[in-house]
């Protein structure tokens, strides 16, 4: 693991999640949320060294191919098939600042919907070029791309005919344990987002269109793949300012 | 008006699914040939400082059902109370310690299993020294934002009575939720989401 960057490092606790704008545990139109929700209040606790450091990972741990999921899982010369995108974005932190070094790990159902994982049973198939993981290092200015195939909606036991809409799971790590998220990417126009009860989980309408990439024709590539801008926001951090400074110090 | 802070607002949270294997664990998922080793596997060498241990447990929902399908990631220091971290600004950790590990419970019995060492102390914000632990992230299907809770260790009983975060819990009955069951180099700690034995959940 090393520091990416030249900069000091930044020692401060993260500003306070704001619990109104992510979704409660407790959601009963998804169905699995009602079992596994705390019911009892969080104890808050401002970040102690244990909240704000993290483990950090370098770009020497990635291998060729590891954000391009076109290729990635496929025999040599074939590719996945399914429309070919490119999905590109910043990693910044709530304080607007670009998030270096930062570790992105994806996965998602092939064009057809079906994921490729024992427990799952939809009757669309799998392509045998597709795995559906990928993973990427954001670079100093916090710029990350991947290259993939546009994942097709697909049916879950929730509701009697629920379907999620075409999405990307994004698991991402900052500087500090403190945060860590796993979210997920839509596609800008895709009308199955507002039936989605996983969606609906988050409270505020703002705070859904903020998971929305859009279509980024600018970085299209002719004749090859169309391109989707993601930008994804961490929790800031204090300044360290007349922070930790025990009396007498 | 007044100036505007220029701030943005947290990416909202969604759950990782049930298949959130595919990307996090992908070997254990039987999706091989694209990384060499699942991310998180491995937290120790045969180099690396410090008490080897071995932690275990179940994350149970609110019938007491094990989840099968939960991704759990823990967080420490090594054994002298350093953080692998680039913010770690109070001396070097361990080069052979990574400090962060990642397990998926298993398919059949729904255990996780972390490979570790005994941490040292680190200190509070008001530099009082906190009792050993590691902290869990726990995500899975019907987890709507990863939930935060700490292990402390059984027999740690002392270090335990002085911790500055565990004397916050105003409800004492809560205080064993943290507590990991000591046999020898062995701990047990299971996770309640919800219930009776609901485990303490931090808003870190």
């Amino acid at each position: 693991m090393t520091d990416l960057s030249n900069r000091k490092p930044e020692t401060g606790a993260f500003f306070s999640r704001d619990r109104l704008w992510h979704p409660p545990g407790l959601t009963p139109g998804y169905k699995t949320s009602v079992l596994r929700s705390p019911q009892k209040a969080l104890l808050s606790l401002d970040g102690t060294v244990s909240e704000i450091t993290g483990p950090v990972f370098g770009h020497a741990m990635l291998g060729e191919l590891d954000n391009d999921l076109i290729h990635n899982f496929a025999k040599p010369g074939e590719s996945a098939i399914g429309e070919r995108i490119i999905v590109h974005g910043r990693v910044l932190d709530e304080r607007a600042r670009p998030v270096a070094g930062a570790l992105l790990e994806f996965w998602q159902a092939n064009a057809g919907g079906r994921y490729r994982h024992k427990k799952e049973s939809y009757l669309a198939p799998l392509d045998p070029n597709f795995g559906g993981c990928g993973r990427t290092i954001t670079d100093e200015d916090g710029h990350y791309a991947f290259r993939t195939v546009k994942p097709g909606p697909y049916p879950w036991p929730n509701g009697v005919n629920d379907w999620r809409p075409a999405h990307i799971h994004f698991s991402v790590f900052g500087h500090g344990f403190a945060q860590r998220l796993i979210t997920q990417m839509y596609f800008e126009g895709d009308p199955m987002i507002w039936k989605c009860p996983i969606v609906q989980t988050i409270p505020d309408r703002a705070a859904i269109e903020q998971l929305v990439a859009a279509l980024d024709w600018g970085n299209t590539i002719p004749m090859d793949a169309r391109a989707y801008k993601f930008d994804i926001v961490l929790r800031g951090r204090r300044s360290t300012l007349f922070e930790n400074r025990m009396e007498g110090n | 008006m007044v100036q505007p802070l220029g701030t943005l607002k947290e990416s909202a949270s969604q759950t990782a699914g049930p298949y959130v294997h595919i990307g996090l664990t992908p070997n254990f998922s039987g999706i091989t040939g694209v990384y060499e080793s699942d991310l998180g596997a491995t937290m120790v060498n045969d180099r690396t400082l410090g008490r080897r241990i071995t932690i275990t447990g179940r994350v149970l929902d609110g019938t007491g059902t094990p989840l099968k399908d939960a991704l759990i990631e823990i967080w420490q220091a090594d054994a002298a109370g350093l953080y692998n971290s680039p913010s770690e600004l109070r001396g070097s950790a361990d080069p052979n310690f990574s400090g962060w590990g990642r397990s998926a419970t298993d398919g059949e019995n729904g255990e996780y299993r972390f490979e570790t060492v005994k941490p040292g102390r680190v200190p509070f914000r008001d530099g009082r020294l906190m009792a050993p632990h590691v902290s869990f992230w726990i995500v899975a299907r019907g987890i709507n934002l990863g939930l935060n809770t700490r292990l402390y260790f059984g027999d740690e009983a002392a270090a335990n009575a002085e911790d500055p975060v565990l004397a916050r819990i105003e409800h004492r009955v809560r205080v064993p939720t943290l507590i990991a069951a000591a046999d020898g180099d062995s701990y047990r700690f299971d996770i309640h989401l919800q219930g009776e034995k609901e485990t303490v959940f931090f808003d870190i």
